[in-house]
């Protein structure tokens, strides 16, 4: 190995995650904080998201991907952060070395702390299964994206979307702006999986349908795709007979989940939870590893980058205490997800701070609460006028409420 | 093309590319035609990547004489070569105590054969060498091996290109006219002239026969689905997992096969299909695959599953008719000059080292020929960053930073190897082209990340975006700019019918 560094803090991952985690850090005293990228520059996914919409929570304007980036960008610079740019990391130890390879040769650091904020990738066609030839033409949502967005170029006029995710439905607007037909998106769910002013703004105000309960059973084409063949699914997914169709087309665009990028942390050995795959963690976004802090993407799939934003800072706040002083406060008050909710997050706290708590719902659903419960009372409840499993739910929980946390235990749930 | 070749050779799989491999020894000028946009693109590319030891196929056969010839050499031909190799071993399980029956008339053929160190082996051994997988017993074949066959086919064409073999890609044959010493054959854009003709079209080998009125033989094309593994499960076996064969079936079972690469393959299915391109894959089939693997591997969930592909098997015996069909390697007399290789099916890509021979011996039998200087004995592959110890690469890194820049993180492709690959021999450039040399792009994230900067890499390389394809053909990835879109210059896509 030509070379050894050592630092405060290692952030691993340049985008809006690893971005604010990196600023938190270093204005929290870290020394040194290094930011580790393996693409040719920071912002991750924000750099083909030209669309706007970003940093309505965090700014109170709606800002373009880049835009969103830039801010970030600017202020790792401005406060010395060290970014390292085409730098993979190749292996991180429980004990916080890290290997990296780039064009310098491979390195190792030493860190203090390690900020996991590698992001998520997006679900294939090999995943899902999709039966038929294996044509050009297939593309992800986000890959299509990257296409048309930072290198001009169209992949097809005639396209077929499969799964409602949020980037599957700006995509289907983007298309349509820029001339090409969409011809519909099919959605296998029986309720959509974007959120739903994405419905509204991407789908219903270009007339483009949707088919939920549907999905693309075949692909047809043997050099390019000349059509796919949808079909109608039933409650547990199995195709209805007799409701298969034909539809033409010379694009089929996939946007049908993203997986949270965690082969690192499974590697050094993390706990994770099987519902998010990402790690478990506290209130400080420290994992089962000491040391090693998770935030963003990587640990939860968000839909509103705002708040993969406020995540990461928290994270890359602690992350630097945690360096600097190898003190962080105890999480003794373990928290469950309850009835009605699929997971929450984090998994314990300290009690001693006010916890923004992130947590998804299994269903659809209006005019419910979500209640935080503790020795069978009730601690905090919030009126929920609409939920649904694609949009975040983001509750805080002051500490104005932990005197009444009996036995570290806290429920939280869906009610009426 | 006015040029005349001593041999043309109609096809680029396995069995063409080692052929012109043995006759690249010589000064022979010889042409390998190839319908697609690369080599391997057929059988050859997509298949469990064994080398068979001999003891599935009938002995006396051809089969049985080349794939022993093929196993014995297999080892070196790859280390000259360049390609992984792997002697896992085998294991056909029998789940039941009444198939071992099964495994000792295996054995007694394997015997007969000339496989050396089987043994039938009770469950607890099994269960020693394979701790996941559970059976009554097994026939341990432990000189059974398993070799990239794409890496092999490609390492093949490419040293016999750099040797002077000329690679005509994206030319199918369409007609045939002339004789011995004289033929003429039709391509896309011109005619290709040689003294005499090497039919090892595979899947298409009938077809070109007939082109000069040999009908005696017929393809019949027989799918196999496989599904891969994710690497994360790749340790779940150490050797190849093979059932009993079945009855009267067109395979040797569904089996689970590790790839020299740390995957898991399952497959593949056997299904008689009218269309040699009918490479679908299907939902049934991938569910079959997953639940009859399980009945060894208990646990497989939908989620290990990177994706699904289907090979072709050129089969030589019809479904309803079954059985044994032996491969053919002839010259007939209704065509002198032309060496007719049909049916050659598992176990091909072992045998193809031994079928090169033959068919070497053939050509200079009529056309004597001294030795090719430019001949290289040992061929190298653009060095694996992967595969190499740290020290090593921070070897190749000093000496060419590319090496120091990861493009594909799924499977740690550099820009170094991914350069290098689309500036290969044959001039093949397409996306599949750049996976099947380097990798990139065969991960868990089938080229979510890494494809948009492979493409950026081909233009920087003198590839116009619109040039560029998946598979080579018309397979387009990109109908053209946004502005293009916009403007409604974007053509319709329109399906070849052939």
């Amino acid at each position: 190995m030509s070379a050894h560094e050592v630092a405060d803090v290692a952030v691993i991952g340049g985008g809006p995650a690893g971005l604010a985690a990196a600023a938190e850090a270093k204005a929290a005293g870290a020394s040194r904080v290094l930011l580790l990228e393996r693409d040719d520059r920071v912002g991750g996914i924000l750099n083909q998201q030209v669309h706007d919409g970003f940093g309505t929570k965090v700014f109170g304007e709606a800002l373009t991907g880049p835009e969103y980036a830039a801010i970030y960008e600017d202020r790792v610079n401005d406060r010395d952060v060290e970014t390292w740019l085409k730098t993979h990391v190749i292996d991180v130890t429980k004990d916080r070395l890290i290997t990296v390879h780039s064009d310098k040769g491979l390195r190792t650091i030493e860190a203090g702390s390690v900020v996991l904020s590698m992001g998520c990738r997006e679900r294939t066609r090999g995943a899902i299964g999709t039966a038929g030839t294996r044509p050009s033409g297939v593309f992800t949502a986000g890959a299509v994206q990257n296409y048309m967005n930072v290198r001009n170029l169209a992949v097809g006029r005639k396209v077929v979307i499969l799964g409602s995710g949020d980037i599957g439905l700006i995509m289907a607007r983007r298309l349509k702006l820029e001339g090409a037909e969409v011809v519909c998106v099919a959605e296998i769910l029986p309720q959509p999986s974007g959120i739903a002013g994405n419905m509204v703004r991407c789908l219903e105000d270009f007339d483009i349908p949707l088919f939920l309960s549907t999905t693309v059973v075949e692909i047809h084409g043997k050099s390019r795709v000349t059509g796919v063949t949808l079909a109608e699914v039933g409650p547990k997914m199995g195709e209805k007979k007799g409701t298969r169709r034909f539809v033409e087309c010379d694009t089929l665009l996939l946007s049908v989940g993203l997986i949270p990028e965690n082969e690192l942390t499974n590697k050094i050995g993390i706990i994770t939870n099987p519902l998010t795959t990402g790690a478990i963690v506290d209130d400080s976004f420290r994992t089962s590893v000491p040391g090693i802090f998770s935030c963003g993407n990587v640990l939860q799939v968000h839909d509103v980058v705002d708040y993969a934003t406020l995540e990461s800072e928290k994270a890359g706040i602690a992350a630097a205490i945690w360096a600097t002083t190898g003190k962080l406060p105890d999480a003794d008050i373990k928290v469950t997800a309850g009835e009605g909710l699929r997971y929450v997050l984090p998994a314990t706290i300290s009690g001693t701070d006010s916890v923004d708590f992130t947590m998804r719902s299994w269903k659809e659903d209006h005019n419910r609460a979500i209640i935080f419960k503790s020795g069978g009372e009730e601690v905090r409840r919030l009126r929920m006028p609409h939920m649904e499993p694609a949009g975040m739910i983001r509750v805080r929980l002051g500490k104005g409420r932990f005197r009444r946390i009996v036995n570290n235990e806290l429920t939280v749930e869906v009610g009426d | 093309m006015s040029d005349k070749f001593d041999v043309a050779i109609i096809g680029g799989g396995v069995v063409g590319c080692a052929i012109s491999r043995e006759l690249s020894r010589y000064q022979l000028s010889v042409a390998v035609l190839e319908r697609a946009g690369d080599v391997a693109r057929g059988t050859s590319g997509k298949n469990s990547g064994v080398v068979h030891t001999g003891i599935n196929v009938p002995t006396g056969s051809r089969k049985a004489a080349l794939n022993v010839a093929g196993a014995r050499i297999f080892e070196d031909y790859c280390k000259d070569l360049d390609v992984p190799f792997d002697r896992v071993g085998k294991v056909i399980v029998a789940l039941e105590e009444d198939q071992t029956a099964d495994l000792e008339s295996l054995m007694a053929r394997g015997v007969a054969n000339g496989v050396p160190d089987l043994e039938i082996i009770d469950s607890s051994t099994l269960k020693r060498m394979e701790p996941n997988i559970s059976g009554a017993a097994a026939l341990n074949v432990p000189t059974a091996a398993i070799a990239c066959p794409y890496s092999l086919n490609i390492a093949l064409a490419e040293s016999s290109a750099e040797a002077g073999v000329e690679y005509m890609l994206n030319s199918p044959v369409t007609a045939i006219s002339g004789d011995e010493g004289d033929f003429q054959i039709t391509i896309p854009g011109g005619t290709v002239n040689a003294a005499l003709i090497v039919n090892s079209a595979g899947l298409f080998s009938d077809k070109i026969a007939r082109m000069v009125g040999i009908t005696r033989w017929r393809i019949w094309p027989c799918r196999g689905e496989y599904v891969i593994l994710d690497k994360r499960v790749g340790g779940l076996i150490n050797s190849m997992v093979y059932p009993v064969p079945p009855k009267g079936g067109a395979g040797l079972g569904v089996h689970i096969t590790p790839t020299t690469d740390g995957n898991i393959l399952l497959g593949p299915s056997a299904d008689y299909t009218n269309d040699a391109d009918d490479v679908r894959t299907t939902a049934k089939i991938r569910r079959q695959l997953l639940k009859e693997a399980s009945e060894f591997l208990p646990g497989l969930s939908p989620r290990d599953v990177i994706t699904a592909y289907s090979g072709m098997r050129p089969k030589l015996v019809p479904s309803k008719v079954g059985g044994f069909g032996d491969f053919v390697i002839e010259e007939v007399s209704e065509q002198p000059g032309m060496m007719n290789l049909i049916g050659i099916e598992s176990p091909g890509l072992t045998a193809s080292p031994a079928i090169a021979d033959e068919v070497s011996d053939w050509v200079r039998e009529k056309i004597p020929a001294k030795k090719n200087s430019n001949f290289k004995g040992k061929w190298t592959a653009v060095d694996r960053v992967r595969d190499e110890p740290p020290e090593k690469i921070d070897a190749l890194i000093s000496e060419d930073p590319a090496y120091g820049e990861i493009i594909c993180r799924c499977e740690m492709v550099t820009r170094k190897e991914i350069v290098d690959s689309i500036n290969n021999g044959l001039e093949a450039t397409s996306l599949n082209a750049i996976k099947y040399r380097s990798r990139a792009t065969m991960g868990r994230c089938q080229g979510g990340f890494c494809g948009p900067r492979i493409i950026d890499l081909l233009i920087e390389n003198g590839h116009s975006p619109e040039s560029l394809t998946l598979t080579g053909g018309d397979s387009w990835l990109f109908l053209g700019s946004v502005e293009d879109l916009r403007k409604g210059k974007i053509p319709a896509v329109v399906e070849a019918t052939n």
